[in-house]
């Protein structure tokens, strides 16, 4: 294969958009691990429902005002519906999620870390069934919302090979705001340090007057709501929705916070990014079946050398 | 009416019995002492009355208030503030947070004095504001957590252990600092091994000996006291 600049921006372009999209799913294992030291398996198949839910409101909402697709619909009209469907599938996952939290993982908070760790498998389970029946077993198409228009070259007029789509802006504009959004909350907000020093210390936080429920489901609520976010641009990027697509993906955002340092943030947005290029890297230029083993070969590499991921740090003794 | 009044509390872990029936109470200005060995329900007095654990059976009053069956964030709200075992300083944000911390619970605008005044009573953070909590010595920590507590303005101040683990001038340094807080108008609750300081800046003392209170009096008599002298001052 002939190795551009073009195409090595096009794979880059490509490495970036699923990055993000993988980031954003990463932030909801690092939150919850964070907060509660669970690595929460059944925050893949929340993602999962998040595209599923999304996939039934761009479909259904044509269909009620008797169009055949999404694309049909006048922009105004299709821009409120893209919103719509996003700020749905956050509200949803979002609360999806505190539920789970609330029903399964409350009751285990001070068992051994087994218990809620299999629960979680289960939970897993039972959302992957849920989404089996909703949807069925083979992988449904998501349909494409945006007219297929190639900015660089049709619009801004480049000459250029490169293409960056309408529906590339909508998912750089869905995730990355979302990301920067939710490093800034932690760190500046009221909320945001309650999380941390919950994240830090469960007891101190309490006797500063935090309530540590709701500051956990508070953590449950926005993980959830960046997978739901998350849910609708895989959907819109990838054109699939299947109710298996939770464990890969799931797999992939936990690698991305693990090799970001888990707990972390940045690093999970970080590891995000690093993962979606890897792969993109991988698929281009190496074997698209070597994809898997490529990034977790780099996750062991990396692991070996920074046992606390990227930007984890060791947590500082007590004196 | 006491300030902070503790009635018959029975508080288990499980199914061990910790507190077996412990009656104190502490007045507005006060600075009383809980001293007794390890293992015989300090800490665990402390923690029933900041309600990490929460009493079987007894009842707990802040001004006249039950405060026994309450969550701990709505006990700090109602005014009282605790220096943990330990310290438990947040390590990953930096003095400043941590003190930001310590008045979470408070929606007022004097926060800001308040920093102040806990930064003029501990130079040392003063110097480190902008350093991780978790890189400080174990006296600047226990200076942070002391300072920590008293940003939510509390009305009683439960201090455990401040001087476990600091060198003898560093516990000097925070005795001094607890007259002083309570010089200002904070009533104090002091939990002590260090028997002989804490009977020097207290006014009264109960002795805890596995989980009930064995002796009450003040200071003064405390160690003047032959069982306290023997086994808590060391002196035969």
């Amino acid at each position: 294969m002939q190795v551009t600049p073009e195409l090595l921006i096009q794979v880059l372009l490509i490495g970036i958009t699923n990055g993000a999209i993988i980031a954003l799913v990463a932030l909801g294992y690092t939150l919850v691990y964070g907060i509660v030291e669970l690595i929460n398996f059944a925050h893949g198949d929340v993602f999962m429902l998040g595209t599923m839910l999304s996939l039934t409101m761009v479909t259904w909402v044509p269909s009620l005002m008797g169009l055949r697709g999404a694309w049909l619909m006048p922009t105004p009209l299709l821009m409120a519906l893209v919103l719509g469907t996003l700020i749905l599938a956050m509200v949803f996952c979002g609360l999806l999620n505190v539920a789970i939290e609330r029903f399964a993982y409350r009751r285990l908070r001070n068992a051994p870390r087994l218990a809620p760790l299999i629960t979680a498998i289960g939970v897993s389970f039972i959302l992957v069934n849920v989404g089996l029946h909703w949807k069925g077993a083979s992988p449904v198409n998501f349909p494409d919302l945006l007219p297929n228009v190639n900015l660089l070259a049709g619009v801004l007029g480049l000459n250029t090979t490169v293409t960056f789509t309408l529906k590339d802006l909508l998912v750089i504009l869905i995730t990355v705001p979302l990301i920067v959004g939710l490093q800034l909350f932690v760190q500046r907000t009221r909320l945001g340090k309650a999380m941390r020093a919950t994240a830090q210390d469960r007891e101190a936080a309490q006797i500063m007057g935090i309530d540590i429920n709701l500051t956990i489901a508070l953590t449950f609520l926005l993980g959830g709501a960046l997978a739901g976010a998350a849910g609708l641009a895989f959907g819109l990027y990838n054109n699939i929705a299947w109710f298996f697509q939770g464990f890969r993906n799931g797999l992939y955002a936990f690698t991305a916070a693990v090799m970001g340092g888990i707990g972390n943030v940045t690093g999970a947005a970080l590891g995000g990014f690093v993962i979606g290029l890897l792969a993109a890297f991988s698929d281009f230029f190496f074997d698209p079946r070597w994809t898997q083993a490529v990034v977790f070969a780099v996750l062991i590499l990396i692991l070996v050398f920074r046992p606390t991921g990227l930007l984890g740090e060791k947590q500082a003794e007590r004196a | 009416m006491a300030l902070l009044e503790a009635t018959d509390l029975h508080t288990y872990y499980g199914h061990i019995h910790a507190l077996k029936g412990i009656s104190l109470h502490v007045e507005e200005g006060e600075i009383v002492t809980l001293i007794g060995a390890n293992g015989a329900g300090k800490t665990t007095t402390l923690k029933s009355i900041s309600g990490l654990l929460h009493p079987r059976r007894g009842t707990i009053t802040l001004a006249g208030r039950r405060i026994d069956q309450m969550p701990p964030h709505e006990i700090v709200g109602l005014g009282i503030g605790q220096a943990p075992e330990g310290r438990r300083i947040f390590p990953r944000m930096t003095v400043q947070e941590n003190l930001e911390m310590g008045a979470f619970a408070r929606r007022d605008g004097s926060i800001k004095a308040d920093m102040e005044r806990v930064l003029t009573l501990f130079p040392r953070l003063k110097e480190r504001t902008n350093q991780l909590g978790g890189t400080l010595s174990g006296g600047e920590q226990q200076m942070l957590a002391i300072g920590r507590a008293l940003m939510a303005r509390p009305r009683v101040l439960l201090l455990d252990e401040p001087s476990m683990g600091l060198a003898p001038m560093l516990v000097e340094l925070i005795f001094r600092t607890i007259v002083e807080i309570n010089q200002q108008g904070t009533t104090i609750l002091l939990v002590e091994q260090n028997a002989l300081m804490a009977l020097n800046v207290a006014r009264r003392g109960y002795v805890l000996e596995t989980g009930t209170i064995v002796l009450h009096d003040t200071a003064a008599n405390l160690q003047q006291n032959e069982m306290v002298q023997k086994a808590y001052l060391g002196i035969e």
